[in-house]
C-alpha cells in the first residue's frame, strides 16, 4: 500500500487531521497514566495483612468515668469471651492492620549513639496478640507470660528511664528484619528506643502490616509484650471460624453487656468490614479512574467514527473514480485503514511523550513511581486496535461505493 | 438575522442527529466532570472563617532534644503542656487559646436514651470570642472559670436538640463521665470547614458536641484524642502527658495586624532562647508563625485524590473539546459548497462567520446545560461516597456562575476555529468543483 497519496490527501485536511492526532495523543497520555494509577490502587488494596482476616471480629468498648479495677475486669471479660462456643482465641489489642484511627509508632535505632532514627515502626501490643491474629512465626518464639508488662507501668518506666519496668524483648516482621540486618538472622539482635534503651529480638513473623501511615513501610511492624485493658483504649479481638463470626459477635456483645452494663459499645465489626472501610477511598478512586478511561476511549472512538464518516462522504466521488479506474474494494478499505493507522501512530508517539511528562508531574506531586516501560507498547497496541475498530464501519461503507458514482455529476 | 441563523443552525443540526448528539454529549460530559471535581475542590479549600482568618495565627516552637537535629527541619506541629501553659499565661497576643480534642461519655438523665459518646473540645476561655463562635443561648466562660477548673460546659445545638429538644438548656446539669457539669451556653450554627483548629482529629468533620475548660478536663482526668509526638524518653498512654516531653495540644493566637505578628514572632524566638537557657530546649530557636490559611496549606488539608480528580476531569474536558472541534470543522468544511453559494450570492464573510458561530453556540449551550445537569448528578454521587467531606459537596451560586462561563467559553472555543476556517473558502472554487 502506498502511503504517499494518503499523506497528500491529509495535507489538504491539515487542521482536522491534527485535531484527531491531538485527541488520540491526549487520550493515550491520560489513559496510560490512569491505568497505572488503577494498578497502584489495586496493588494497595490487595496488600497482604499477614493475619487470619476472615476469622476475626472486633468489639471496642469504653467505660463511663474512671475505674480502678480495669486490669481485673479485663481478665474476667477475656475469660467470659473464651467460654463462647466456637471462639478459639481472644486478645485485647490496641491496633489491627489496615485500620484508621489511632496507631502507636516510634523511631528505632541500631546503635544507642545514633542521632537519626533508622526506621519508623509501628508498635503492636496486647497479650495473646500473635496467636489471635494468626500470624506465622518463621523464627524464634512467641512471648512467655512472665515477659508481659502493663501499658501504664511501661509508660511510667519509660519516663524515668527505668529499664526494669520495661519489656526486655520484642518480635519483628521478616521485612523489618531484612531492612535492619540484611542477610543475617535477627534473633538475639538489639534495637534501641528513645535515649538508647535496648530491646532484644526473640521472634520473627512472616507478615504483619501496619494499621496506617503505610508510606513509612507497609510491614515495618514490631510486637511488644505489653498488656492493655479497655480503659487504655484496647479492643477485644476474637478469633473463630469464618461462618461463625456473626453468631460469635452477637454472643460476645451479650456476654460483655451482662458482665458490666455501664459501658458503651464504640465498635463491633468483622475484620473484613474494617479492612473494607480502610480502603473505601481507594475503591472509590479506582471506580472513578476506570470510568474516566472508558469515557475517554469511547469519546475518542466515536470521534474517529464521526470524522471518518465525513471524509468518506466527502470523497464519495473520488472513491467512485478510483473504483472505476480498477481499484478493488479491498484497496479502498485498506486506504482508510492505513490512513487511520498513520494518524493513530503519530498520535501515539506524541501521546507517549505526553504520558511520560504527566508521569513525571505525578511523581513529583503524588509520590508515584515511574511508569513501567511495558505501558508504552501495550497502550500503543490498545489505541491502534481501537482506531482500527472505529474506522472499520466508515471504511466498509467507503468500499461499498459503486464505480458508477464516478459517472454521475452531483 | 439572529433568528434566521438560529433556524439555519437547528436545521443543520437536525440533519445529522447522531453527530449533533455526540458533540453535545461530549461537551456535557467534559463540563459535568470538570464542574463536579472543581466544586469539591472549591468546597474543600475554602476559608473556614472568612472574616477572621487573616488575624488568626498558629505559633510553633521546637522543644525537642538535640537527637536527630537538623537545622532546616520544621518545628513540632503541636505544643507540649508546659509550653502551651507558658505561652497562654504570657498573654502576648490579643487573644489566645490552648486546646485539645477528646471523647466523653454523655449520660442522659432521660431513661429513654442510652449513654453515648460525643466528641469534645477541651479549651480555654478565648476560644469563643477569638473564633467568632455564635451562641444560640447563654455564652462561653471566662478566664476565672479556667483558673478554678469550673465544672461547666458549652454544648452544640445538635446535642441540645438531642437532649433537650432544642429548648434553652443553660443552667441545667449534664452528666459526663460520671460528673455533673452546668451548661452555660448552647452554640448556634457554627461549623467551620475545614476543621482548622485541630487537623489531627479529622479534617472535615462535624464540630464537637461538648466544649469544656481544659483545666476541668485535666482535673477529671479525661482522655484526649488526636496525635501525640514524644521525644527522648517521653511516651504516652491514653492519659495526657504533663511532663513536657510530648506535644499534644494546639495553640492559636489572634494578632490584628502584620506588625503585631512580627512582634509575636520575636517573642517566640525570645521564649525559645529563654527555655534553652533553662535547659528545657536544646536546639537553637526554631519557630514558625503561620496564619490560618498558611497553616491549612502547610498541612495539605485538601486530599491529594481530589486534586488528582480535578486534573483528570480537565484532561477529559480537553479531549472532549478537541473531539468536538474536529467534528465541527469536518462538518463545516463538508458544507463548503453551500457556503460558497451563499458567499457568491453576496453574504459577507462576517455574516457567514456569525451564522456558523450561532450553530457552534447552540451545541455549546446545550452541552453546557447538559453539563450542569451532569454536575448535579456527579455531586449527588460524591455525596454517596464514604469520605468525611462527602456531605459538603454542593453547588453554590458562585460555582453555578463558573459553570455557565466555562460552558460558554468552551463552546465558543470549540466553534471559533471551525467557523473561521470555513469562512476562508473561496466561493469561485467551490462553485466550480460542483
Amino acid at each position: 500500500m502506498d502511503i504517499l497519496p494518503i499523506l497528500s490527501t491529509l495535507r489538504r485536511h491539515k487542521i482536522t487531521a491534527w485535531l484527531l492526532i491531538l485527541e488520540i495523543a491526549l487520550t493515550c497520555a491520560i489513559v496510560c497514566n490512569a491505568v497505572f494509577l488503577i494498578s497502584q490502587r489495586l496493588e494497595r488494596m490487595n496488600l497482604p495483612s499477614g493475619i487470619a482476616e476472615h476469622e476475626l471480629v472486633q468489639v471496642q468498648l469504653a467505660n463511663i468515668g474512671n475505674r480502678s479495677d480495669a486490669e481485673a475486669r479485663a481478665k474476667t471479660d477475656l475469660a467470659a469471651l473464651r467460654q463462647i462456643p466456637g471462639v478459639t482465641q481472644v486478645a485485647l489489642v490496641f491496633q489491627m492492620p489496615f485500620t484508621d484511627g489511632g496507631s502507636s509508632n516510634s523511631g528505632i535505632k541500631l546503635d544507642p549513639q545514633q542521632q537519626e532514627d533508622t526506621v519508623d515502626v509501628t508498635q503492636y501490643m496486647g497479650e495473646n496478640l500473635l496467636s489471635t491474629l494468626g500470624t506465622r512465626l518463621v523464627a524464634g518464639r512467641d512471648f512467655r507470660p512472665d515477659e508481659f508488662v502493663d501499658l501504664d507501668a511501661a509508660v511510667t518506666a519509660l519516663h524515668s528511664g527505668n529499664l526494669k519496668g520495661l519489656p526486655q524483648v520484642l518480635v519483628i516482621t521478616q521485612m523489618l528484619a531484612e531492612r535492619l540486618w540484611p542477610g543475617q538472622s535477627a534473633l538475639g539482635k538489639q534495637i534501641y528506643l528513645g535515649q538508647g534503651l535496648p530491646f532484644r529480638v526473640v521472634g520473627v513473623v512472616a507478615h504483619l502490616a501496619r494499621p496506617n501511615r503505610l508510606s513509612k513501610g507497609v510491614e515495618y511492624s514490631t510486637v511488644w509484650p505489653i498488656s492493655m485493658n479497655v480503659a487504655q483504649g484496647a479492643s477485644f479481638l476474637i478469633r473463630c471460624a469464618p461462618q461463625e463470626r456473626e453468631r460469635v459477635l452477637k454472643s460476645a456483645l451479650a456476654a460483655l453487656k451482662q458482665l458490666d452494663p455501664n459501658r458503651v459499645v464504640l465498635q463491633k465489626r468483622t475484620y473484613d468490614e474494617a479492612r473494607h472501610a480502610f480502603f473505601a477511598n481507594d475503591r472509590a478512586m479506582t471506580g472513578i479512574l476506570v470510568g474516566v478511561c472508558l469515557a475517554l476511549l469511547i469519546v475518542t472512538a466515536l470521534g474517529i467514527v464521526g470524522l471518518a464518516s465525513f471524509w468518506v462522504a466527502q470523497r464519495r466521488r473520488t472513491i467512485g473514480v478510483r473504483r472505476a479506474l480498477g481499484a478493488t474494494r479491498a484497496n479502498i478499505l485498506q486506504y482508510f485503514q492505513t490512513e487511520n493507522f498513520l494518524l493513530a501512530t503519530i498520535g501515539i508517539v506524541i501521546g507517549m511523550a505526553l504520558a511520560f511528562g504527566i508521569n513525571l508531574f505525578l511523581m513529583q506531586h503524588y509520590e508515584l513511581p515511574r511508569l513501567p516501560a511495558i505501558y508504552f507498547p501495550v497502550g500503543a497496541i490498545a489505541l491502534w486496535v481501537i482506531g482500527q475498530l472505529a474506522v472499520l464501519g466508515p471504511a466498509l461503507r467507503a468500499a461499498a461505493v459503486p464505480p458508477v458514482v464516478a459517472t454521475r455529476s452531483v | 438575522m439572529f433568528a434566521y441563523y438560529l433556524e439555519l443552525a437547528l436545521r443543520s443540526l437536525m440533519r445529522n442527529r447522531a453527530l449533533t448528539a455526540l458533540m453535545v454529549l461530549a461537551i456535557a460530559l467534559g463540563i459535568g466532570a470538570s464542574m463536579t471535581t472543581l466544586t469539591v475542590l472549591h468546597v474543600l479549600s475554602g476559608d473556614p472563617l472568612p472574616e477572621r482568618s487573616n488575624t488568626l495565627y498558629y505559633p510553633q516552637v521546637d522543644p525537642r532534644d538535640s537527637a536527630g537535629h537538623d537545622s532546616d527541619k520544621e518545628p513540632m506541629e503541636q505544643v507540649s503542656w508546659t509550653d502551651g501553659k507558658n505561652l497562654l499565661q504570657a498573654k502576648r497576643a490579643n487573644r489566645q487559646a490552648l486546646m485539645t480534642g477528646g471523647t466523653v461519655a454523655v449520660q442522659p438523665t432521660q431513661s429513654a436514651l442510652d449513654p453515648f459518646y460525643e466528641d469534645a473540645r477541651f479549651t480555654t476561655a478565648d476560644f469563643f470570642p477569638m473564633f467568632g463562635v455564635l451562641f444560640q443561648y447563654g455564652h462561653g466562660w471566662n478566664a476565672a472559670d479556667d483558673d478554678s477548673s469550673a465544672r461547666l460546659v458549652v454544648i452544640s445545638s445538635a446535642l441540645n436538640d438531642k437532649l433537650f429538644g432544642g429548648k434553652d438548656s443553660t443552667g441545667q446539669m449534664l452528666r459526663l463521665e460520671g460528673t455533673a457539669l452546668r451548661i452555660v451556653g448552647v452554640l448556634g450554627d457554627w461549623r467551620p470547614n475545614p476543621h482548622f483548629y485541630d487537623l489531627n482529629v479529622t479534617n472535615y468533620a462535624e464540630s464537637e458536641g461538648v466544649y469544656m475548660p481544659l483545666s476541668t478536663s485535666q482535673d477529671l482526668q479525661l482522655v484526649h484524642d488526636g496525635s501525640v509526638d514524644c521525644w527522648g524518653n517521653g511516651g504516652a498512654g491514653q492519659r495526657p502527658d504533663h511532663s513536657g516531653t510530648c506535644v499534644w495540644l494546639q495553640f492559636w493566637v489572634q494578632l490584628d495586624n502584620p506588625a503585631q505578628a512580627a512582634v509575636y514572632k520575636e517573642f517566640l524566638v525570645h521564649y525559645s532562647q529563654e527555655q534553652k537557657a533553662l535547659g528545657r530546649f536544646q536546639r537553637p530557636p526554631n519557630v514558625r508563625l503561620r496564619n490560618l490559611m498558611g497553616w491549612l496549606d502547610y498541612n495539605m488539608v485538601v486530599p491529594g485524590d481530589v486534586r488528582l480528580q480535578v486534573w483528570l476531569a480537565f484532561g477529559f474536558l480537553l479531549v472532549c473539546l478537541v473531539n468536538t472541534v474536529g467534528l465541527m470543522l469536518a462538518k463545516f468544511m463538508r458544507r463548503a459548497g453551500e457556503l460558497g453559494v451563499r458567499r457568491a450570492l453576496g453574504a459577507s464573510r462576517r455574516a457567514l462567520f456569525g451564522q456558523l458561530l450561532v450553530e457552534a453556540g447552540v451545541i455549546g449551550l446545550s452541552g453546557g446545560i447538559g453539563g450542569l445537569l451532569l454536575a448535579f448528578l456527579g455531586l449527588w454521587l460524591v455525596r454517596q461516597q464514604p469520605t468525611s467531606y462527602a456531605a459538603l459537596a454542593h453547588l453554590d451560586p458562585w460555582m453555578l456562575l463558573t459553570t455557565f462561563l466555562l460552558a460558554l467559553g468552551a463552546s465558543l472555543l470549540a466553534g471559533l476555529l471551525p467557523a473561521w476556517r470555513a469562512c476562508q473558502i473561496t466561493p469561485a472554487l467551490q462553485l466550480k468543483s460542483n
